[in-house]
Parts: structure tokens; C-alpha cells; sequence
């Protein structure tokens, strides 16, 4: 090959795909790293021809992203963020998606002797132990329900940083990691944990306090504030994913005999927009 | 040992099942990688030849800031291209975040401080060694940094090879602007890094085996193209 062929090989190589129907969706990471995606997208892509990209990241930094109009859609578990996020003009609305619970992972040994307490008596207890406590410390959605429960517990973990209380400042995979290596506890959702492979002697200890409710919401990403954005296509993914077939679809996603997410979106509650010709 | 013995049976399960997901992200990573260290080459091997030869005020200077480079962060260069391809950023017009096109550029800006600062060190010396000849045949600065690098290939390839080294085996860059996504975006490094997230320690590790299998096959490439070069010389 000449030079120049070889300079066109590396310039073709280097090009980006060919962009076909494409929406980019900010998503928290229990949705993915549970398989969830890959039972329900499939469905859709089939169905509308559209193919969805999925960035699974903390629901904070989702949140950051699609706020810089690098996302067309967001599914995250954090709601007072997402309607702030709406209300700033970066979403068109919010809607409730699905929802499951937030479950104490702790060592069988259960050193704090917090097993079936109600979570607020089992989150003082630890403290009050002084047990090893992972955080994500990341502010993804499910760092913020952590801390909600810490609040309600009236304990101060923060102060123990580096102590007993133990921010790995990475995701929740990561974290269960490092909960299993140091024989702590750790908060995580019902999904992440019935999918993770590396549990150790580990074990749901709390689970069921009606405080544990996690709900994921989903939004689309406003067009007025992201003119680049696939707003069609992603308003199609949204009216998909709260109707019929989209809630059937996450409802059937059973891992090890237990529903992982339980739809509860409500697409009557959605405006209908008149749709685009095509 | 149990997990390490298990990942090796199962990265051999992986390559020998043929499992299309997983050539799938192989060829990308080799894609991204090598057009990444292909890039770096082109214009990091005659910057280092020029700075090799040339002399000017502020040259330490210039040296001692691209040899810092070599250690910048992936998270770093990773985090700089988001901000600059975002659709927020001076570069997001171009749609290219999350493509394998932003993949190889922060790949390319990761690697080009060390390709540069490894040739530049290469041609310094060969060129100490043949100043006298070059002076003799009174060649000017472009020829010389001609005749430097052609000289100085077989080094120069070990170059390339550490370049391409450190872009196959980064995540930090990748997984930030590329997004780990599924037959699109995901490579090697972002693959072990999932399979890590989900718990499945013995599966991370055996896509790490294969990754470093990969790295020994284009190594051993390299070899064979200069052994091969090499015997064409001699004949």
C-alpha cells in the first residue's frame, strides 16, 4: 500500500458509523448491569426499527450528562433530582417507570445483629456497632437513598468517614466488591444483588421496610434545550416503555424465579403528542 | 488459585466457543487501539525526529513537558474529550461522543506524549551517532529527520508497540467517551470493567487473558514483520 493509501485506511477506520435511528439513553447502572436492558430493548428495537444506546453510569452523573444534551432519554432512581431536572427545563416530564426495593447486604455472620430489624433501627445499630458500612459515596441514586435512611436514623455517618463508615466512590458493583471483601454492610437494589456473582458469605439482612421503596423514573430529554437531540425517537421510546408492551416486557424480566423491576408506569397519565410524519 | 485456574479455563472456553460477542469487542478494541497508535505515529514520530534534530530556545522546556505527558491520566484525557465532544462542548456540533471515533481521538491524545518523547529519545541518539556522516553529505534538517526515521524503524516500531500497549490496556478514556455500550462502544478494557461491576470476577478475568493474548499477537506480528524485514534486508 502507498503512504497516501495508507493515511485513507487509517482515516476510514477512524470515521464515525454511519448514523442510523439512534437514541442515546442515561441510565443508572442496576438497570443494565441486571440484564434488564438486554430483556426489554430487543422488544423495542424490533418493534420500531430504533436502535437504543445505553451509557449506565451513576444516576447523578447520568443526570450530568443528559443535562449537557449528551443523552436523548434518562431512567435513574433519584426523583426529587429528576424533577428538578424537568423543572430546570431539561426534561419534558417525568414519569414513573417501575420500581423495587433497596436491600441491607451484610456478612452471614451479621456482627451489628441487625437482621429483619426495621432499617432505621438496623442503620443505628451499625453505628452504634461501629460495623464496617460501604457507601458509594458517589451520589448516584442509590447513595442518596442511603443517606435519606442515615438522616432518618439520626446518625451522622459522614463524620465516621474513614472509620467504620466507608465511601468507595465507585459504583455499586465496585462497592458490593468491596462490602464483600471487608465483611461490611452496604445498601444496593434487589436487582443489582440478585444478579451479582461475587456475593461471598454475604446475604440480605433488611429488606421490606416500606422506607426501602425504590422507584425509577423516566424522562425525556426537552428538545428546546437539546436541538441536536433525537427528540422523536425518544418520545417514541418513552410512550413505549410506559404502555402496554413496554411495561409487559420489564414485568417479564424474571431472574432466579423473583421480578426484578415492577412496572408501574402509567401511560394514561401521559399527554399524548401528536406524532411526527414520517 | 480456584478463581485464577477458572478464568483461564474460561477465557479458553471464550476463544474456543467462538462466541461472536466477544470477537465483536476484540475487533474494536484492535480497530480503536491500533488506528489510535496508527494516528499517534503519524504525527508523533516526526514531532519527536524534529525535536530530536532541531534546536531552539525553550527546547528543555518543550522536553520536559512532553515527557510529563507521558503520565497523563486516561481519566484525565478521557474526561477532557467528553467536555470537548459533549454536545455542551466547542466540539459536540460533530455528534461524535460515544462512538468509536472519540474512542480512538482520546486513545490518540493518551499515547502520542509517549510516542513522541520515546521516538525523540531514539533519533537524539542515532543522530549523535551519525552528525558527522550527515554533516559530510551536507543534508538538510528535513532529509535528516528522513534518513533518521528510516534508520531508526526497527526502534521505532518497539515505539509504536508501547504506544499501542498503553491504549489497549487503558479504561479510564474509553469507558468515559465511549460509554461501555453494547455492540457499539464496547471494548476489552470496558468489558473486564463490567464484568468486574457484575461480580463475575472469574469471567473479568478471563476477558483479561484474552486481552493479554491479543497483546501478545500483535507483538508477535511486529516481530515477525521485523525479522521478516530484516532477512529481506540481508538477502
Amino acid at each position: 500500500m502507498t503512504a497516501r493509501g495508507w493515511m485513507a485506511a487509517i482515516v476510514l477506520l477512524a470515521a464515525p458509523p454511519a448514523s442510523a435511528e439512534r437514541i442515546v439513553v442515561q441510565s443508572t447502572t442496576s438497570t443494565a448491569h441486571s440484564g434488564l436492558y438486554d430483556h426489554v430493548l430487543p422488544r423495542f428495537e424490533r418493534a420500531t426499527g430504533i436502535d437504543v444506546a445505553v451509557v449506565a453510569v451513576g444516576t447523578g452523573q447520568a443526570i450530568r450528562n443528559a443535562r449537557n444534551c449528551d443523552g436523548d432519554v434518562l431512567i435513574v432512581h433519584a426523583e426529587a433530582e429528576e424533577e428538578a431536572f424537568v423543572a430546570a427545563g431539561y426534561g419534558i416530564e417525568r414519569h414513573d417507570l417501575m420500581a423495587n426495593d433497596f436491600v441491607l447486604i451484610g456478612p452471614a455472620a451479621d456482627p451489628a445483629g441487625v437482621a429483619g430489624l426495621p432499617i432505621a433501627d438496623a442503620m443505628t445499630r451499625i453505628a452504634e456497632a461501629r460495623a464496617v458500612f460501604v457507601s458509594r459515596g458517589d451520589d448516584s441514586g442509590t447513595h442518596r437513598a442511603e443517606r435519606r435512611l442515615w438522616a432518618r436514623a439520626g446518625v451522622d455517618a459522614a463524620a465516621a468517614s474513614g472509620a467504620w463508615y466507608r465511601e468507595s466512590g465507585s459504583g455499586m458493583g465496585a462497592t458490593l466488591n468491596v462490602a464483600v471483601g471487608m465483611d461490611g454492610y452496604a445498601l444496593t437494589d434487589r436487582a443489582t444483588w440478585a444478579t451479582f456473582a461475587n456475593r461471598g458469605d454475604h446475604a440480605i439482612v433488611v429488606q421490606g421496610d416500606p422506607s426501602l421503596f425504590n422507584q425509577y423514573g423516566i424522562v425525556a430529554v426537552s428538545p428546546q434545550v437539546c436541538p441536536d437531540g433525537n427528540a422523536d425517537d425518544a418520545a417514541t421510546f418513552v410512550e413505549w416503555m410506559l404502555g402496554l408492551d413496554g411495561q409487559a416486557a420489564i414485568g417479564s424480566y424474571v431472574v432466579e424465579g423473583q421480578v426484578l423491576f415492577h412496572p408501574n408506569g402509567q401511560a394514561d397519565a401521559m399527554p399524548m403528542r401528536s406524532r411526527p410524519t414520517r | 488459585m480456584g478463581d485464577l485456574s477458572a478464568a483461564f479455563a474460561l477465557a479458553l472456553d471464550l476463544v474456543l466457543s467462538g462466541d461472536p460477542a466477544l470477537w465483536e469487542v476484540v475487533a474494536l478494541s484492535l480497530r480503536v487501539s491500533l488506528t489510535a497508535t496508527a494516528l499517534a505515529c503519524l504525527f508523533g514520530i516526526p514531532i519527536g525526529a524534529a525535536l530530536a534534530v532541531g534546536r531552539f530556545p525553550g527546547r528543555g522546556a518543550v522536553l520536559v513537558l512532553v515527557n510529563a505527558c507521558m503520565g497523563l491520566p486516561p481519566v484525565v484525557v478521557g474526561l477532557l474529550v467528553y467536555l470537548h465532544l459533549s454536545r455542551a462542548g466547542p466540539l459536540g456540533f460533530l455528534g461524535l461522543l460515544y462512538t468509536p471515533t472519540a474512542m480512538i481521538a482520546a486513545q490518540c491524545i493518551l499515547i502520542a506524549p509517549i510516542v513522541i518523547a520515546l521516538s525523540r529519545q531514539v533519533l537524539e541518539d542515532l543522530h549523535a551517532e551519525y552528525d558527522a556522516q550527515f554533516r559530510s553529505l551536507g543534508l538538510g534538517r528535513a532529509a535528516v529527520v528522513w534518513a533518521l526515521i528510516v534508520d531508526g524503524r526497527h526502534a521505532l516500531a518497539t515505539v509504536a508497540l508501547a504506544g499501542f500497549g498503553r491504549a489497549v490496556a487503558e479504561v479510564g478514556a474509553v469507558m468515559i467517551v465511549g460509554g461501555n455500550i453494547d455492540h457499539l462502544t464496547r471494548v476489552m478494557t470496558t468489558a473486564i470493567a463490567l464484568e468486574t461491576s457484575r461480580g463475575e470476577l472469574a469471567l473479568a478475568l478471563a476477558l483479561g487473558v484474552v486481552l493479554m493474548a491479543l497483546a501478545l499477537g500483535v507483538n508477535a506480528a511486529a516481530q515477525g514483520a521485523r525479522l521478516a524485514g530484516a532477512r529481506h534486508a540481508a538477502v
